[in-house]
């Protein structure tokens, strides 16, 4: 780890004037993405802002017919939160799944969403459910956010605030973990919100992705089998040492299966 | 008297006496030790597989802060390279090839990894940053990073002098009577496999400190070693031409090792020699991708087999053709492992008349691959019991008659097999029973029927095995080319008060010799187990010894306890013979009491060692004073444990997942000290052989990286992969060392992997699968399904 200065502003205000005076300044939240990188020498920030003490990127709450998750809301918190229980079960579990005890206890729903690592889980859920982003300076929608590989419509110094989640009439997740890093090889979000059908795939491509076919399948029939018989192309998957992008494409289908069949 | 004490001796479970130590955080590993004014090394690496080092820029280096001293290979004309303990000779007789191995790299670097300079400073951040400004301007070479790869005609030579990248040609066995035997056959079965490379990964990586004192010009080494005996010969002597008396090695706490830690590493050397130059203790530890990319791999061979049956399914004769993969150079017993430790094995529990095996080693840019849990017989076992189930189904025969059909019978023991290796005892059918009935062998046609019905394809395998441990006997394997005699050596030594520490010359990193050791004392002198400590790990402490690996701790160095205690008994009951008035021969010794055979006059072991140490009424014109007596061990063969693994599996189709639903080992380790620890040490071993069957995925790309060299890529064994093994014992003894002990270290993973492979190979048995290489991933699995089930793909 090379030397760097560490800030830990009490405002959002603050936070965001110390990472747009410098822009090779980093934002730090439960820090399971940077801190491996620091650790590694792979980064090498002028300063890290720590944005642990900003009380306006916390919370959990139910707003009308949206779930308003703040940016530093922790994956335990989510998985055990009694409103993230009630209005979107299949988002708890999710995050019930990242990871390992350490990781939900650090890691942050802001900074997996800001990171888009492909293998990250929250992606497809922020996609599937046609969530907002809310950041310091606007309002996102999820199809204009995640844009390809650790690439989001986030403009430098801009934070993630806050992310805001319709309330789907049903939901459900299934993923096949990378056998070595767990982290998601191939995973399918399923949601039906607003009678409108979402099927965003996370882990088998440089980016999450939404899945047309699968979706156009399950608008005419919301049952596994009418998406068992939709392949996805593997071109443009992934392929390395853990598997083919004809295994990754399989696998989309069969998680897709497994999800509508969680969703219920 | 009546009191009651708990039995501590030898077949008690009794709780491993280290573990307190080490669950409440108080082992002390060489990490944990810091010496005044201690400095910090970072190693600079090569990151190219092959390459010529044009130059070496350190002025920018040597002015960064905090840096002590920054060397290079050039800095080290008078040491010597890195030996290797053992030399093989080629078919026609002639030495293997065995290129120099500096300590920093010369003029070429020959694998990701290799060391090429080393900078010392205050901190270990400093370090690195010095090491980052170090100027290397390499000119890249192509690079050979497999075996197909470093054979192929006008391959780019690792080493200049090594042609065709080939360390030696080696053989065993008599060609002409396998040829015989095959011109027989009814029926030949060929096969090829791949036994899949390794990274051992201990959980404490390697480190290690160099002290010096610059007015005794004594130099200390602390190590993570299994044998710091052997580090002292192999450093001191060959590389830095340091005398015995001047070098002092310590291996501390040792967070396992699999034969990882047996070998003399770069490491070791650079930092003792860099406490000589810069006057203060010099440290390094490893990290975790440079564990990856430096600690000796295991396995990797390519073996073509063939096996000659006749009309009754009885093997004639085995013919065998492995390449062995080195890496870049020759690690402390890389030769010696698909040579001695594997082909010797190949007759395996079979009467088999005629085994020929041809061993080509051979250079290739990646990290030197050498001994790792098993060495050799995990490899040989995994040909055997593959081959054996490939011959069953091809003969139509069944997979437990064949093995049973051609087994070495219980009554033909000593048995001297076609491979040199003399078995003294063993009772295989014994074993396999045991196992078959545990693993309820007869019923697995309902659990399959059962499986099939929730859409899982269930599969069963077996795997009976003798492996070889404690290797010896000294004269034998000298004459083999093992530059190193194999004995062991072990103190006892009785205190004042009775109390016992035991100096033993071998090593423990896991596998509870405190414990074990201590229960030999207490079951032969009676001695309470509170009472006798076990010293391991400290060249100033221990009279000498040969280190742990090959399970040999206590087949050879419990021997050389057993050889100690007899010397102590003796001289004791001269002792009490003298105290009791009697003649030494009428004196019995029983557990802690010395008695007057037929009275009821005694004497206790505290009496006894009191007037050792005391000695007013004393045979002193005859006997010296003190209870103090080391013996040397040197072991008649080998010991030859063996026994019978059954694996269950369940594939999810869709998926490829394989989950092992059910484990059963039934094991012939000779007597069992302590069976807790026993179970413990198979339940180990299984892991890891599950590992590599079914996760462990050792990649390098064509230009030499290693693709797998951090846990993200590199899959370990974790809980939710493993099953509840299942572990029992079937004893027969060991005829030839005192315990009756064989060693049960390695046997997990050497007897596992065949039958893990064969319960995924049975379970796929309705796809025509007639062998899947190891790491059998669920992306492997899934791609046989899908290939031959096309239209079903995305079912």
């Amino acid at each position: 780890m090379y030397d760097f200065e560490y800030h830990k502003p009490g405002s959002l205000a603050d936070a965001v004037k110390l990472l747009s005076a410098d822009p090779d300044a980093r934002p730090i939240s439960g820090g399971q993405t940077l801190l491996p990188a620091l650790k590694h020498r792979l980064n090498k920030p002028t300063s890290v802002v720590d944005l642990s003490g900003i009380a306006e990127l916390k919370g959990i709450k139910r707003e009308g017919d949206k779930l308003v998750i703040g940016a530093l809301a922790k994956h335990f918190e989510v998985a055990t939160s009694p409103e993230v229980k009630a209005a979107i079960p299949a988002l708890a579990q999710m995050a019930s799944t990242i990871g390992d005890t350490q990781v939900r206890n650090r890691g942050t729903i802001g900074g997996s969403v800001a990171n888009n690592d492909p293998a990250a889980d929250y992606p497809s859920a922020v996609l599937g459910l046609n969530a907002t982003v809310v950041t310091d300076k606007r309002r996102i929608a999820a199809d204009d956010f995640f844009q390809g590989m650790f690439t989001t419509a986030l403009e430098p110094g801009e934070l993630l605030v806050a992310i805001e989640f319709p309330i789907p009439e049903k939901a459900g997740y299934a993923k096949m973990r990378n056998p070595a890093s767990r982290y998601v090889m191939a995973g399918a979000f399923v949601a039906k919100t607003g009678g409108a059908v979402r099927v965003a795939i996370n882990g088998a491509g440089p980016g999450v992705f939404r899945q047309a076919d699968m979706e156009k399948a399950l608008t005419a029939n919301w049952s596994p089998d009418a998406v068992a018989g939709v392949k996805q192309p593997a071109d443009g998957l992934n392929g390395d040492i853990h598997g083919s992008a004809e295994y990754r494409a399989h696998l989309v289908t069969v998680m897709a299966k497994r999800a509508i069949d969680a969703a219920g | 008297m009546n009191v009651v004490t708990p039995f501590e001796g030898i077949g008690a479970s009794v709780k491993r006496k280290e573990d307190l130590r080490f669950l409440s955080g108080r082992g002390q590993y060489t990490d944990d030790i810091n010496r005044p004014g201690q400095t910090y090394a970072a190693i600079l690496r090569s990151p190219h597989a092959h390459a010529r080092i044009a130059s070496i820029d350190t002025v920018a280096a040597a002015a960064m802060p905090g840096v002590v001293a920054v060397f290079t290979g050039a800095d080290m004309p008078d040491l010597g390279g890195i030996p290797c303990g053992w030399q093989i000779h080629n078919k026609d007789g002639s030495p293997m090839a065995e290129p120099m191995h500096p300590v920093l790299a010369v003029g070429k670097v020959r694998f990701v990894g290799d060391a090429v300079a080393a900078v010392i400073a205050e901190t270990r951040a400093q370090a690195k940053d010095a090491a980052e400004a170090i100027a290397v301007e390499y000119e890249v070479l192509p690079a050979v990073a497999t075996l197909e790869a470093a054979l192929a005609p006008g391959a780019a030579q690792v080493h200049d002098d090594v042609a065709g990248n080939v360390c030696y040609d080696w053989h065993i066995g008599d060609k002409a009577i396998n040829e015989a035997g095959f011109a027989k056959a009814a029926k030949v079965v060929e096969f090829e496999l791949v036994n899949n490379r390794l990274v051992p990964n201990a959980m404490e990586p390697r480190a290690a400190i160099g002290d010096y004192d610059p007015t005794t010009e004594d130099y200390t080494l602390y190590t993570t070693s299994q044998n710091p005996h052997v580090i002292r010969l192999l450093m001191g002597a060959f590389v830095l031409h340091l005398p015995e008396h001047k070098l002092r090695v310590v291996a501390p706490d040792v967070g396992g090792g699999f034969g990882s830690k047996i070998f003399h590493y770069a490491e070791e050397a650079i930092v003792t020699w860099a406490a000589g130059r810069v006057k203060r203790p010099v440290k390094w530890t490893a990290e975790r991708t440079e564990s990856f990319i430096t600690d000796a791999h295991g396995r990797d061979h390519v073996t073509k087999a063939r096996l000659a049956l006749d009309a009754n399914g009885k093997f004639l004769a085995l013919h065998v053709q492995t390449l062995a993969n080195m890496g870049a150079y020759l690690s402390t017993f890389a030769t010696s492992v698909p040579t001695y430790l594997y082909a010797t094995l190949l007759a395996g529990v079979y009467a088999t008349p005629s085994v020929y095996a041809e061993v080509k080693a051979v250079f290739t840019n990646t990290v030197p691959v050498d001994a790792y849990r098993g060495a050799g017989r995990p490899e040989a076992t995994f040909l055997l019991e593959r081959l054996v189930d490939v011959a069953a189904a091809e003969t139509g025969m069944d997979r437990v008659e064949i093995r049973r059909r051609n087994f070495i019978p219980a009554d033909a023991f000593p048995y001297q097999t076609p491979v040199a290796l003399q078995y003294d005892s063993g009772d295989y059918q014994a074993t396999l029973n045991q196992a078959l009935e545990a693993a309820g062998w007869a019923g697995f046609e309902a659990r399959r029927a059962e499986a099939k019905a929730r859409g899982r394809l269930r599969g069963i395998g077996i795997s009976t095995y003798v492996e070889a441990c404690g290797i010896a006997p000294s004269a034998v394997v000298g004459s083999l080319g093992a530059r190193a005699g194999l004995y062991e050596v072990g103190t006892i030594r009785v205190h004042p008060t009775g109390s016992v520490t035991v100096l033993t010359g071998t090593h423990s990193h896991g596998q509870g010799h405190e414990t074990t050791f201590a229960q030999l004392v207490t079951d032969r002198l009676g001695v309470p187990l509170a009472q006798v400590d076990v010293v391991h790990g400290d060249t100033a402490k221990i009279p000498f010894g040969m280190g742990t690996y090959g399970s040999r701790s206590l087949a050879v160095g419990g021997s050389a306890m057993v050889k100690a205690m007899d010397k102590i008994v003796a001289k004791a009951k001269r002792i009490a013979a003298h105290l009791m008035e009697a003649s030494v021969e009428d004196v019995e010794f029983d557990r802690g009491t010395f008695r007057v055979a037929g009275t009821d006059k005694t004497k206790s072991w505290a009496e006894i060692a009191l007037t050792a140490y005391v000695p007013h009424n004393y045979p002193i014109e005859e006997l010296e004073p003190g209870l103090d007596e080391t013996a040397f061990y040197d072991p008649k063969n080998f010991t030859y444990p063996g026994g019978c693994h059954i694996c269950e599996v369940e594939i999810e189709p869709e998926t490829g997942i394989t989950t092992v639903v059910n484990f059963t080992a039934v094991d012939d380790v000779g007597r069992v000290i302590n069976p807790m620890i026993v179970e413990g040490q198979v339940q180990g071993g299984v892991c890891q052989g599950i590992g590599q069957a079914l996760l462990e995925s050792c990649v390098y790309d064509s230009e030499g990286q290693l693709v797998s060299a951090s846990f993200m890529d590199y899959q370990m064994p974790r809980a939710n992969d493993l099953p509840m093994v299942s572990v029992a014992t079937h004893t027969t003894l060991c005829t030839h060392n005192p315990l009756g002990v064989k060693g049960c270290g390695e046997v997990g993973a050497i007897g596992s992997p065949p039958a893990v492979i064969n319960a995924v190979v049975d379970a796929l048995k309705e796809y025509g699968v007639r062998h899947i290489e190891m790491p059998a991933t669920a992306a492997k699995i899934w791609g046989i399904i899908n290939a031959s089930r096309p239209a079903m793909a995305a079912e």
